[in-house]
C-alpha cells in the first residue's frame, strides 16, 4: 500500500479531486461532526430557506456518536457509524461545498452520483476502532443543537486522522473494487 | 441444599460485566485477529487489522470502550434450579446493573423508543434470556450488541427440501449483500432448527463460543468450515475493502425441529465481539 497522504481542512475541490479509491488519507484540522438527528434538522432548515447554523462549504462530516468523555479526555470512543441512514440527506450539503463525508459502509447510488457531480468524496474511518481514533481528536465543542446531546453538530480538531478512500469524484467505489480484486468465485472478466 | 443468593451481589456484578465487555477484548478474539492478518492477502487488509488489534490494546490500556456504540446489553442467565433469590426481583438487579455499569464506565446510552426514537437515557432495558439449570449456581453472560451486526441479521423459514446445500446457498448470498456494513471481520452465529424463535436465540448463543474452538459435533464442524470458506473466498476482507478475513469464525447450534419446516437464524457479531461472564 502507498504512503498516506496528509490533508489539513478546509479541502478545495482540487484537494479532493487529486484522491483515488483506496488512497490512505490522514486528515488533520477542523472536521464537523453530525448524524442522524442533526442531519434532518439540517436539511428541514433548508427546506424552510434558512440559513444552517454552520457552514458546510468545505468541510467534512463525520457521522459519529461518540461515548461520553470520561473528566478530563477530549472527548470518548469516536469512531464511526453507518453511513447509508445520511444518504437521504447527504446531498443537500454538497450542494453547498461540502467536500468530504466520514462514516462506515456503502453509499447508494444517488450520493455516489451526488459525489460526482459536486465533487465530494466519501472516507471510511476502521469501524470499531472508536478508541483508536480518539486518540486523533485534539479537541471537541459543540458547535449548534446541544440538544441533541451525542448527536449535536461538534467541532473536532484532528491530527493525522486516519481514513481510506471509499468514493471518489469519479464514481468509482473500493467496496466494489477491493473485493473484485480478492473474489474467488467470480468468473473472470479479461 | 438450597442456596440463598440476595439479587444485591447480582447490581455491582452485572455492572462489572458491562464496563469489561466492553473495554476488554477476549483474548480468543485477539488470537483469531493477529492469524487473520497473517493470512490476510491484501495490504489493506492487513493495516485494517493491525488498526483493529491496536484499537483493542488502547481500549484496554486506556479503559476506554473499544467502540463507540457499547450495544444493547443482553443476557444469557443460568439460574441452578436450587438457588433461592431473596431481596427483590433479578429481572430488576440485572437493570440496575446496567444503568450503573453504563453510567460509571461511561458507555453510550443506545435504547430509545422505536417509534419515537426517545433514549431511555440509561441504556435499559436490558434483553434478558433465562434458563433454568440444574446446580446451585448463577451464571450470567453479559454480550454488548452493536447496531451494526446486529442489523445484518435474520431468521429465515427454509424448506426441508432446502437441506445443507440451501442453507449454505442463503448465508453465502447474505454475506455478499452485507459487505463492509456490519464492520468485518465478523463471527457468524447459525441456529438451525427448533422454531422461529428458537433459531434466532441459537444463532446469538453460537456466537458465545470461544473463536478457535471447534464444534463438537463434527458434521457440523465441517459445515462451519465449509461455509467459513465461502464466505472468506467472496474477497470482502477486512471492512469489506477487500481481503482474505472476512469471517474470524462460523459457529452452529442446532436443534431439532418440525417435520414441515427448516428454521435458520443467522446472527452476525462484529469484530468488537463482546462478551463475559460471571458465575455467582
Ligand atoms: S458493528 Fe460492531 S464494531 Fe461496528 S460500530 Fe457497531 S458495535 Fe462497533
Amino acid at each position: 500500500m502507498s504512503e498516506p497522504i496528509r490533508l489539513t481542512t478546509p479541502l478545495s475541490r482540487k484537494d479532493v479531486e487529486a484522491l483515488k479509491i483506496g488512497d490512505q488519507v490522514l486528515l488533520n484540522g477542523v472536521i464537523l461532526t453530525g448524524r442522524d438527528a442533526a442531519h434532518k434538522r439540517m436539511v428541514e432548515m433548508l427546506d424552510r430557506g434558512e440559513k444552517l447554523p454552520v457552514s458546510v462549504d468545505g468541510q467534512v462530516i463525520y457521522y459519529v456518536g461518540p461515548t461520553p468523555a470520561k473528566p478530563g479526555a477530549v472527548i470518548g470512543s469516536a469512531g464511526p457509524t453507518t453511513s447509508n441512514r445520511m444518504d437521504a440527506y447527504a446531498h443537500r450539503l454538497m450542494e453547498l461545498g461540502l467536500r468530504g463525508m466520514i462514516g462506515k459502509g456503502s453509499r447508494g447510488r444517488n450520493v455516489i452520483e451526488a459525489m460526482q457531480k459536486h465533487g465530494c468524496v466519501y472516507f471510511a474511518a476502521i469501524g470499531g476502532a472508536g478508541a483508536l481514533l480518539a486518540r486523533s481528536i485534539k479537541e471537541s465543542s459543540v458547535l449548534a443543537w446541544p440538544d441533541l446531546g451525542t448527536e449535536a453538530i461538534h467541532r473536532l480538531v484532528v491530527q493525522d486522522f486516519p481514513v481510506v478512500v471509499i468514493n471518489d469524484v469519479r464514481g468509482n467505489d473500493l467496496y466494489q473494487e477491493g473485493r473484485k480484486e480478492f473474489d474467488l468465485t467470480a468468473k473472470t472478466i479479461v | 441444599m438450597v442456596r440463598t443468593i440476595h439479587v444485591d451481589e447480582v447490581v455491582p456484578a452485572v455492572a462489572e460485566l458491562c464496563i469489561s465487555a466492553n473495554y476488554d477484548l477476549n483474548e480468543d478474539t485477539i488470537q483469531s485477529l493477529k492469524q487473520g492478518m497473517e493470512h490476510e492477502e491484501s495490504s489493506t487488509g492487513v493495516a485494517v487489522l493491525r488498526q483493529i488489534l491496536d484499537n483493542a490494546a488502547i481500549a484496554t490500556e486506556e479503559r476506554l470502550p473499544m467502540c463507540q456504540d457499547t450495544g444493547t446489553a443482553v443476557f444469557f442467565v443460568e439460574v441452578g434450579q436450587d438457588v433461592h433469590l431473596e431481596g427483590g426481583s433479578l429481572y430488576d438487579a440485572i437493570n440496575e446493573g446496567v444503568r450503573q455499569g453504563y453510567k460509571e464506565g461511561y458507555l453510550r446510552k443506545s435504547i430509545c423508543d422505536p417509534f419515537t426514537r426517545k433514549n431511555t437515557g440509561d441504556n435499559t432495558p436490558a434483553i434478558v434470556h433465562y434458563d433454568v439449570v440444574p446446580g446451585d449456581r448463577l451464571k450470567i453472560t453479559m454480550a454488548a450488541k452493536g447496531g451494526g451486526s446486529e442489523n445484518m441479521s435474520s431468521v429465515v423459514m427454509l424448506k426441508p427440501s432446502d437441506g445443507r446445500q440451501g442453507l449454505i446457498n442463503y448465508i453465502v448470498k447474505r454475506a455478499a449483500e452485507m459487505g463492509p456494513n456490519p464492520c468485518p471481520p465478523i463471527v457468524i452465529g447459525i441456529g438451525i432448527g427448533g422454531n422461529f424463535e428458537k433459531a434466532a436465540l441459537l444463532a446469538k448463543k453460537a456466537i458465545l463460543r470461544p473463536l478457535g474452538e471447534k464444534n463438537p459435533d463434527p458434521e457440523l464442524a465441517a459445515l462451519e468450515e465449509e461455509i467459513l470458506k465461502k464466505t472468506n473466498a467472496l474477497g470482502i476482507g477486512p471492512q469489506g475493502m477487500g481481503g482474505r478475513t472476512f469471517a474470524l469464525g462460523v459457529h452452529i447450534l442446532k436443534h431439532p425441529c418440525h417435520i414441515a419446516s427448516m428454521p435458520l437464524g443467522v446472527n452476525i457479531q462484529c469484530h468488537a465481539n463482546r462478551h463475559k461472564d460471571v458465575v455467582l
